[in-house]
């Protein structure tokens, strides 16, 4: 296949899985509506108002960062984690593999989507955050670049898993058991510096405490790791995935015998 | 003549220890319509996943037109169009969605892709069906999906999978009066399918596969001579207490009004219905017991089993 019938193809899945999304939106950019409106009114409003500031911010200002973040993270996972294995599951994932498309291609169509929804998502609860607390980005690079990469990384935890994946059981329980406990301790609603030492130790272990707080030095410019530390993770991590990703397509594993 | 499909020593084993395919080797020629024969488990659909590349051969050559799939396997694939057994498409998707993303995964620019998403909906009568959902649509109407589907990158090599199973007759028929015109305007074709009368009125050529090995490779005609005898199911006007004793013909009663007859491709039959009238006996319609080929491949089949089957240990007293 020459470069431009390489771009159609691409273009092609990333068209479908975003056409997916935008077609059931009730189930993929609702859910994360209502969820984060919720956390809004009894985090931010109810209780926050008790709580005072953090980090510097209000409660309300601090967490919103953290929430946007979090429902990057499971949309962009669960788009691709669900559409790729439901295409195994029906079978027409074959109608890819037997194309001549190479595999980097389906990967990447599938990454572009589970990145659109996140990013769908993440702009939804960004506009509902408005209506709670003042927003301004501090440094739209960072924002940007750090949205960008963790929507990437995501996707393709999601790709990954949708692989190894043999029923509709073994898609949800990354979701629940790993990413789940890994979002609310990633410092979504606190300060890691709140923490005792033992538990700031500990934290820093969790990827997603530096991606929350690079997300967070991005909108509201105060962080409690370095942006150093976030960018060389998340780009260690993207790298790292893909390779993983990709090897899975080239050995076959689950799709071909 | 040049080469459509080149196979040789092709085998696949599983991890399990199943050999599926033995060391196959046989060719295609451009332009012809084969047939790929054989009972469930021999090894047909593992041939066709080789060659759409949905399972891995474990040794042995493929080239297609001339491509090495070990060599550049992506060029290989863009002049070859599936249909498989099973249907394998998103049950959620509009039937023209189903063409027009396998025209895109083909890199076929998206006007092109509409065009041909037309021409094969109309060709194979589910134009009217074009904004249905899949799941919604018949069986019949599914698997000429899956049809126009492998055809909307139109394929040099069209490799259709038992594709009338489940069919109706008429619209079974009506699926060979497209492929007949298809294999005409110079698609090669290759078939696999359980109604030997389907091999035998659409193929030229016949590979027949059992257990992993090509029992048969020849063209349909050739093969057809080597049956050297018929089984015919005569219709009596008056019915019989016992068959008449004729000395050349093997004949069974199989009820009073029916007598099946063995007949020798070297006995004329003028003979037979002499001899029978010379009896008394009326025959009011005579038919062949089954289809040539069908008495063919049964034949090799068990001649195929007996080889493999050990003799039996000789007994002491």
């Amino acid at each position: 296949m020459n470069a431009q019938q390489q771009l159609i193809a691409l273009q092609t899945i990333a068209n479908k899985e975003v056409r997916r999304f935008l077609r059931i939106w009730p189930q993929t950019l609702l859910p994360g509506a209502i969820t984060v409106t919720l956390y809004f009114l009894i985090f931010g409003n109810l209780i926050g108002g008790r709580i005072g500031t953090m980090g510097g911010h209000p409660y309300m200002q601090f967490i919103v960062p953290g929430l946007i973040m979090m429902m990057v993270i499971t949309n962009s996972y669960s788009n691709v984690v669900s559409s790729f294995f439901s295409a195994k599951f029906q079978r027409s994932v074959e109608e890819m593999l037997i194309s001549p498309m190479p595999n980097r291609i389906i990967l990447a169509g599938y990454v572009i989507g589970g990145v659109a929804r996140g990013l769908a998502v993440g702009l939804v609860v960004t506009l509902i955050a408005l209506f709670f607390a003042d927003l301004g980005i501090e440094n739209l690079w960072v924002t940007v670049t750090i949205l960008l990469l963790t929507a990437t990384l995501f996707s393709l935890g999601g790709f990954i898993n949708a692989v190894y994946a043999h029923s509709f059981d073994d898609i949800s329980i990354v979701p629940t058991f790993v990413l789940t406990p890994l979002t609310y301790l990633g410092g979504v609603f606190y300060s890691i510096d709140m923490l005792p030492k033992f538990w700031q130790a500990v934290s820093l272990a969790n990827p997603i405490v530096y991606i929350v707080n690079g997300f967070r030095a991005g909108i509201l410019g105060s962080s409690d790791v370095s942006l150093f530390t976030t960018y060389s993770i998340l780009i260690f991590c993207v790298l790292g995935m893909s390779v993983w990703a990709w090897w899975l397509l080239n050995s076959g594993r689950g799709l071909r015998q | 003549m040049a080469l459509a499909l080149e196979v040789r020593e092709l085998r696949k084993s599983y991890a399990n220890g199943f050999s599926a395919l033995k060391g196959i080797s046989f060719d295609v020629c451009d332009g012809d319509f084969m047939a790929l024969l054989g009972p469930n488990g021999a090894g047909k659909s593992t041939t066709i996943g080789i060659l759409s590349s949905l399972v891995r051969k474990t040794s042995g050559t493929v080239k297609i037109f001339g491509i090495d799939i070990d060599v550049d396997f992506s060029r290989a694939k863009q002049l070859v169009g599936i249909v498989p057994q099973e249907f394998n498409f998103s049950q959620f998707e509009k039937a023209s969605n189903v063409l027009q993303l396998e025209a895109g995964y083909f890199g076929i620019p998206r006007a092109l892709a509409a065009e041909r998403t037309e021409k094969y909906l109309h060709a194979l009568g589910l134009w009217d069906k074009r904004n249905e959902t899949c799941r919604m649509l018949s069986g019949g109407m599914k698997r000429r999906l899956m049809i126009a589907r492998a055809l909307v990158h139109e394929p040099r090599l069209l490799i259709l999978d038992e594709p009338t199973a489940g069919v109706d007759i008429e619209l079974r028929r009506s699926l060979w009066v497209y492929l007949r015109e298809l294999n005409q305007n110079g698609t090669t074709i290759i078939l696999t399918t359980h109604y030997l009368e389907e091999a035998e009125q659409l193929c030229r050529t016949i590979n027949i596969i059992d257990e992993g090995s090509i029992v048969a490779s020849d063209t349909m005609k050739g093969l057809l001579a080597r049956l050297d005898k018929e089984t015919f199911i005569l219709d009596l006007s008056q019915p019989l207490t016992q068959p008449p004793s004729l000395p050349d013909y093997l004949l069974r009663l199989m009820d009073p009004l029916t007598l099946e007859v063995e007949v020798r491709k070297t006995q004329p039959i003028n003979a037979l219905f002499s001899q029978l009238s010379a009896h008394g006996i009326q025959v009011r319609s005579m038919r062949n017991k089954a289809n040539r080929l069908e008495e063919l491949f049964v034949n090799m089949l068990n001649r195929n089993s007996t080889q493999h089957t050990p003799a039996p240990a000789p007994v002491s007293v």
